[in-house]
């Protein structure tokens, strides 16, 4: 997998796991289906949703990714930016 | 997407609180407050157990997150890792019900 270079815009999976048993995910709820900037590769780490079972984790690119607030809470009052670390499987580059 | 606010319409995790507008009107606690013994017990364990690689802090964080919602509100931070650090070690056959059980009668 190439990594993402810092100013792709991504996409994150409008997923839900948890409603289909029990997982460990790093993916907060409120940047599911948003789009965002990718500002950064962390680096590569064991994927967490399988060390948390105890499973054998591919190694996957960790990101640091920038969202708008207002676009994800319109009547909030804080214009802070908002980062967050996210692994690649979550992301969809976008065009 | 939809105009909802985070938190409102979507099946999040009960434990997944950040970002929840309802939350926003409650300050954060940022005071630091004193450990108690029980507390310093716990987390020697976890990190005794991590070091032992019988249980990883991934595991921790799965546990505590399997937590009932009900439960998870009542118990205090450490009380989840205990929680979480006895499921993982029940669940994993590290140790059993009976032994566990047998352990918890001496303490009584």
């Amino acid at each position: 997998m190439t990594p993402l270079a810092p100013g792709a815009r991504v996409r994150v999976r409008d997923d839900w796991p948890e409603t289909r048993g029990p997982v460990h995910i790093r993916t907060p709820h409120y940047v599911r289906g948003r789009e965002g900037v990718v500002v950064r590769h962390l680096g590569d780490f064991p994927n967490p949703e399988d060390l948390a079972f105890a499973r054998e984790a591919a190694i996957l690119p960790l990101y640091h990714v920038r969202f708008a607030p207002r676009r994800i809470w319109p009547s909030g009052v804080s214009a802070d930016g908002l980062l967050v670390e996210l692994f690649g499987p979550w992301l969809e580059a976008q065009r | 997407m939809s105009a909802a606010e985070p938190g409102e319409s979507t099946p999040r995790a009960h434990h997944d609180l950040g970002g929840v507008p309802k939350f926003l009107c409650e300050a954060v606690d940022t005071a630091p407050h004193a450990l108690t013994d029980f507390d310093r017990r716990v987390d020697a364990l976890r990190q005794i157990l991590g070091a032992a690689g019988i249980m990883r802090v991934d595991e921790l964080r799965r546990g505590i997150e399997a937590i009932p919602e009900a439960t998870y509100h009542r118990l205090s931070y450490y009380e989840r890792w205990a929680r979480a650090i006895t499921d993982t070690l029940l669940r994993k056959g590290v140790i059993t019900e009976a032994e566990l059980t047998a352990a918890l009668e001496r303490l009584a």
